[in-house]
């Protein structure tokens, strides 16, 4: 199952070669060029009528995770963070580091050995370390090095009725939905430039490069993004629920979505019945913050899939939301073939 | 120019919902440009055709506003910010969205006011329930203050100077050089979502591919009780800028305004805003590099419904880019 394939796969930002291999032989068969850049996109295009425009649609293969930066003498591991990791959710989580899985352990002080105004708060990332059970730096060094990505070890799983739980929806639900529509038969009448960009959560440094080199008329990026709609949450604050249908965004941090593609997608959902909802918050960024100031301008917009626990070692996600993104999708991209693009 | 300036502060534009001013500026250019165009993210490029190098200047379009991101069953606007807003200087003010609706901010129950934050606020329209708050506005609306100008001896106090002041500077430059043989190719770009990261002047920049890039702006003043320190006083002319956040503007260039400044006796300040960018900062990093330079016109209260400023600043600012394009800026300025 690709979304479990996917979301299982080691692929920390800038060591996304796993993530891209995978993608790679899923959509090949399907696409007429796939390429890599130099900073590691893959780059799929399905061509159409030449004189056609060029769309643009993107999802990050990268995951926040963690990095090696010192083995101790002990042959305990040091790291620092790589996009945006909440310290206090790493404590006693198993990990796997570097792309050959070194299965090891985050751990800390136990609570007997603290002190009373340690116990009182979370653990900051220089409390912390990793345990891949060597018993010392040479014997560490033989299954690591300095430099080596740190993922979270977490198995994807079905859960409840129409859930599904694990690690790095943020953004392999987005991969998972780019890959699914280059996959499909169907043939447009116009290019689809499908990017799986490198480096987003450390800045949007893959998607920059890629819309760069491919000048598309217009671009989606595919998101995992917040949902909070959680007890202790006010609903005002829930930027996103789960089962309500992909969000769409008007703005975040990064970008206004171009207000005639925004529209287009609310009119190709309304007309086939898909459910949507607007992202209610303006924090965060994506890939379209990076790729609608490439050159002159590119038109962008954002199609997420709701995600709790976003950037944690495991979120959850609903599946109905996944297979609504990829029709709302398909729904759009046949209306640019029938009616043009949305301005 | 009152006139000008009076039409610009009063109409809507909120990052990202500049149509309104577009509009205005589009109808007061037409005819004294060579050519009008609107690129992909909504900036309003004005063309001088003509021999010499390409000068692009820049003003912004858009002002700070709120956007809508939740309506609840009550008909209560929750919302976040378009740009720098404080959450402070919400309380008592009115806020209109494009298709006319008025609304208040009110705020929770709080104890303590220091713990005042947007989330904690809503805008008030006057519903009576959700269903007929929909049916005025709806999730993703931007909304602008609402204030009119008021002029007053040599001063105006008004929203959004911040920057159709610049708006006004450029359109007032434009007109002066309208059926003069200038020895530059101008290309005015009236730029857009400049409160939300300076983003329309970068690909804008990228489009002209300028030669020598300048951008008006406002800046702040140190010259009220107990300001925070800076050398900039309203009325004393138009600044010359020295650095800001995000450029530190070429020695040459800022130094040839400056002679142009004192060979035609008009008076400037030089400017070093400690917080603070402008559209100067993307251009200069363009491309390959673009030498760049900004005018300000010195401004109080900025980023409130109620800026001041001085008109003869404005007008000199004016002046000061009519003198300058007057000039052949080619490599021998640098």
């Amino acid at each position: 199952m690709l979304l479990k394939t996917l979301t299982e796969a080691f692929g920390v930002s800038g060591q996304e070669q796993e993530v891209a291999g995978i993608l790679r032989e899923q959509v090949s068969p399907f696409c007429d060029k796939v390429e890599q850049d130099a900073l590691g996109n893959v780059i799929a295009v399905k061509s159409g009528n030449e004189k056609g425009p060029k769309v643009m649609l993107a999802a990050h293969m990268d995951e926040i995770g963690l990095m090696v930066m010192f083995i101790e003498k002990s042959g305990t591991l040091r790291f620092r963070p790589i996009g945006g990791v909440d310290p206090r959710v790493l404590v006693s989580k198993s990990v796997y580091v570097g792309k050959n899985r070194v299965p090891g352990v985050i751990g800390a002080k136990p609570i007997h050995l603290q002190k009373r105004e340690e116990a009182d708060k979370p653990f900051d990332i220089d409390g912390l370390f990793i345990d891949i059970g060597a018993k010392d730096k040479d014997e560490a060094e033989k299954l690591v090095k300095l430099g080596d990505g740190i993922i979270f070890a977490t198995k994807y799983e079905d859960i409840g009725n129409t859930r599904a739980k694990g690690k790095a929806f943020d953004d392999r639900v987005g991969c998972a939905v780019l890959a699914r529509l280059l996959m499909m038969e169907k043939r447009w009448n116009f290019t689809i430039q499908g990017v799986f960009t490198s480096q987003e959560e450390v800045g949007g440094r893959g998607a920059q490069v890629a819309s760069y080199r491919l000048e598309p008329d217009m671009a989606i990026a595919f998101e995992g993004t917040t949902a909070s709609d959680v007890p202790g949450s006010k609903d005002h604050l829930y930027s996103t629920s789960l089962g309500k249908g992909p969000a769409l965004t008007h703005a975040d941090a990064s970008f206004v979505a171009d207000p005639r593609i925004v529209k287009r997608l609310m009119e190709v959902a309304d007309a086939k019945g898909i459910p949507y909802q607007m992202r209610e918050l303006t924090t965060g960024g994506t890939d379209a913050g990076r790729i609608h100031l490439v050159r002159e301008g590119i038109p962008a917009g954002v199609v997420s899939v709701p995600t709790r626990y976003i950037h944690s070692p495991v979120s959850i996600i609903d599946k109905y939301d996944f297979e609504n993104a990829i029709k709302l999708m398909a729904a759009f991209l046949d209306s640019i073939e029938e009616r043009g693009l949305p301005f | 120019m009152k006139d000008l300036l009076k039409k610009l502060v009063e109409a809507f534009g909120p990052a990202g919902n500049e149509g309104p001013i577009r509009e205005i500026i589009r109808t007061e250019v037409e005819g004294i440009v060579d050519e009008v165009k609107v690129d992909a993210l909504g900036n309003l490029i004005a063309v001088r055709r003509g021999q010499g190098p390409r000068i692009m200047i820049a003003a912004h379009m858009d002002e700070i506003g709120v956007i809508v991101t939740h309506i609840d069953e009550k008909g209560f606007v929750r919302f976040s910010n378009i740009g720098g807003i404080s959450p402070f200087m919400l309380i008592g003010q009115r806020v209109v969205f494009a298709n006319g609706t008025l609304g208040t901010f009110g705020m929770e129950k709080l104890d303590d006011m220091k713990d005042l934050k947007l989330s904690k606020m809503f805008i008030d329209i006057g519903a009576k329930d959700e269903a007929s708050a929909r049916e005025k506005v709806a999730v993703g609306d931007i909304g602008a203050f609402c204030r009119e100008a008021h002029f007053q001896g040599d001063r105006v106090i008004a929203k959004s100077l911040d920057n159709r002041a610049g708006c006004a500077v450029l359109v007032k430059a434009l007109k002066e050089l309208a059926g003069r043989e200038i020895p530059n190719q101008v290309y005015a770009v009236f730029t857009v979502q400049e409160e939300l990261g300076l983003r329309g002047a970068r690909t804008a920049a990228y489009a002209v591919n300028p030669d020598i890039g300048f951008a008006v702006d406002v800046t702040g003043t140190g010259d009220t009780p107990e300001a925070p320190t800076m050398a900039v006083k309203l009325g004393e002319g138009p600044t010359i800028k020295v650095k800001d956040s995000v450029v530190l503007t070429h020695p040459r260039v800022r130094q040839f305004m400056a002679e142009v400044a004192k060979k035609k006796g008009i008076p400037y300040q030089f400017e070093i805003l400690e917080r603070g960018g402008t559209d100067t900062g993307p251009i200069h990093l363009t491309r390959e590099g673009v030498p760049s330079g900004a005018i300000s016109v010195p401004t109080r209260y900025i980023h409130t419904p109620s800026e001041m400023a001085d008109m003869n600043d404005i007008e000199n600012a004016a002046k000061l880019f009519v003198a300058i394009l007057e000039e052949q800026l080619d490599a021998a300025i640098l």
